[in-house]
């Protein structure tokens, strides 16, 4: 029968072992060679459309990569979907946007934060996603 | 024996029942807002009430972890805490942490990062709270007469808490850096480190209430809180499949995220199983209900119906669809809220003498919450399942999904105000009991 240091033993060594897989695994992800991100295209007018990202908490409502609020409509690949003529109109919008009855917050943004928006989304439409990309947009064909 | 400065627990436990009332406010404005009634949006909208919905949840679940830590801790330790002033001060400086951040949400002054949305300058003073906290709980442990595992299962457990709450105080230029650490926060916390609090607080239970043998009981707990972190560290992959990191996640995640069930299973056998052994008779058959209903609730909220979309050929299609708020909603209150409640109803009766936890309100509170919550589940469930085989499957625009939906919604808020009431029962039961006294404790 198990002894209590037996269980002890089993919990520290477990834990000990796993976390430094966790480790090594987080390192082996992040090398360049394995990026999926397009990291190199990542330029100062994206990470300020990031910036606004989450200074507005739009996550709160949308998803991106799945993530959020799975209150309003996901936003990965919305560039390539809607075109920026239309993500422009939705940020610029002097009344909340809602075309189908469900509200968003009214923004108003200038010619500056929607350019840095769009870069941000284009980027993030970039991304190699595994596969989900393809399941979440209606442009896509499985 | 029981010790005067355990006292300090209770006023933590009131901050818990104060949040969690403003937590389901904001729940019901969230539903209300999903089938359309969205009065509140110039002054509410969905993002404001989400964010308020969820980091209430969290402080309020940490509220009640550190009342349970300042309950159990000196009785463990056989000593008073070392000072019960500045026990004090910390409870005070949460609220108004909690406070200021609650209110900054509703203008636009956040984060933005799912369940992180507590801006910069307060998670600085995060820190300094939860620095304070565990000073008080280590020194108290430490210059003790004893330290039992459960006390140091339990303060190992808000130790790595407070660490794993770092990696999200850093900015990253990429959303897929930023993400990828997130979630050494969100998902260390609720699938690692917060199953170490959940078992330290289950085994200090299960040792009062069934009287069984402690070093039993605690030989268990390593076993159990093994099995967390041998699948839950690893597991995090899941949360890797699908956002822009390399595909050997889909694997390692797969694979150990699928084990994650077992600790939840291991902890509902072992709280039966001691139980079921145990030779005492303890009064307080609430404080019994709520334990084993947590241990048994959590492995189907957080055990089942996470297995049931953690695989990543099923969560290709769940992934960020209301399927998520399902196993969320079950596992959190399963997990924690009724690990919380449960630590709760054991202590209140002990700190003010009053023994009246057998009465039928008690025991209404109890199963209006759970059936409550249990169709809040399912409500979402089937909202998730449809909006996957619509959206996912067959391609339909997202909106016009929501708005297929949006029936499920209406169940939802019934079985909501089901959950309320016994919420509401459960608070007034607490009330009732009145303020803690010394004399109860020396007595207890």
């Amino acid at each position: 029968m198990l002894s209590k240091s037996q269980a002890r033993t089993f919990f520290l060594g477990g834990t000990l072992v796993t976390f430094l897989a966790f480790i090594g695994l987080t390192v082996y992800s992040f090398q360049p060679k394995n990026d999926q991100s397009n990291i190199k295209k990542l330029d100062a007018k994206a990470i300020r459309g990031k910036a606004i990202w989450e200074a507005n908490n739009c996550m709160g409502c949308h998803t991106l990569m799945g993530e959020g609020g799975y209150y309003a409509p996901e936003l990965t690949k919305v560039i390539e979907r809607r075109g920026e003529g239309y993500v422009k109109a939705v940020l610029q919008s002097p009344i909340p946007w809602g075309p189908k009855g469900r509200k968003m917050v009214k923004y108003e943004m200038n010619d500056e934060d929607t350019e840095a928006m769009i870069a941000f989304l284009k980027w993030v439409g970039e991304i190699d996603l595994n596969g989900f990309d393809r399941v979440v947009s209606p442009l896509a064909k499985d | 024996m029981k010790y005067k400065s355990q006292k300090v627990a209770y006023w933590f436990f009131a901050l818990c029942m104060l949040l969690l009332i403003l937590q389901l406010t904001y729940g019901f404005i969230m539903g209300f807002a999903r089938i359309g009634m969205d009065g509140l949006h110039d002054f509410i909208p969905f993002n404001t009430a989400r964010a308020v919905h969820t980091n209430l949840l969290v402080v309020w679940l940490l509220a009640g972890f550190m009342g349970a830590a300042y309950y159990i801790i000196p009785e463990e330790a056989q000593r008073e805490l070392v000072s019960v002033k500045l026990a004090y001060v910390q409870l005070i400086s949460l609220a108004i942490v909690g406070v200021i951040a609650v209110v900054g949400y509703h203008f636009n002054h956040w984060e933005g990062r799912k369940f992180l949305e507590i801006p910069r300058e307060l998670d600085y003073l995060v820190v300094v709270n939860v620095l304070l906290f565990l000073g008080l709980i280590l020194a108290t442990l430490f210059t003790g007469k004893r330290r039992t595992t459960t006390a140091l299962v339990l303060t190992m457990g808000l130790l790595f808490a407070a660490l794993l709450y770092l990696p999200g105080m850093i900015w990253f230029d990429s959303q897929v850096t930023d993400s990828f650490f997130r979630w050494w926060v969100v998902h260390l916390w609720v699938e690692g480190v917060w199953e170490l609090i959940m078992g330290g607080i289950l085994a200090y239970l299960l040792i009062k209430l069934t009287g069984v043998d402690r070093e039993v009981i605690e030989k268990w707990l390593y076993v159990i809180v093994g099995l967390t972190f041998l699948s839950g560290i690893l597991g995090t992959g899941h949360h890797y499949y699908y956002i822009g990191v390399n595909k050997i996640w889909l694997i390692v995640g797969g694979v150990f995220s699928a084990l994650e069930p077992l600790a939840f299973l291991a902890m509902a056998l072992f709280a039966m199983y001691m139980y079921r052994k145990g030779e005492k008779s303890h009064p307080n058959k609430i404080a019994l209900f709520w334990t084993i209903g947590s241990s048994v609730v959590s492995f189907i909220g957080a055990g089942l119906l996470g297995f049931a979309h953690t695989l990543p050929q099923t969560n290709i299609y769940t992934h960020g669809t209301l399927v998520t708020a399902m196993h969320g909603h079950y596992a959190f209150w399963g997990a924690y809220a009724m690990i919380v409640l449960a630590i709760i109803s054991y202590a209140v009766p002990n700190m003010t003498g009053r023994k009246r936890y057998n009465n039928s309100a008690g025991h209404l509170a109890f199963w209006l919450s759970n059936i409550g919550m249990l169709g809040m589940t399912v409500a979402f469930g089937v909202a998730g399942v449809a909006q996957v085989y619509l959206e996912r499957k067959m391609k339909l625009d997202f909106m016009d999904v929501q708005n297929e939906i949006s029936i499920h919604f209406v169940v939802l808020i019934l079985c909501a105000t089901m959950f309320t009431s016994g919420i509401l029962m459960y608070i007034v039961e607490f009330l009732k009991y009145g303020k803690p006294t010394d004399e109860a404790l020396e007595t207890a």
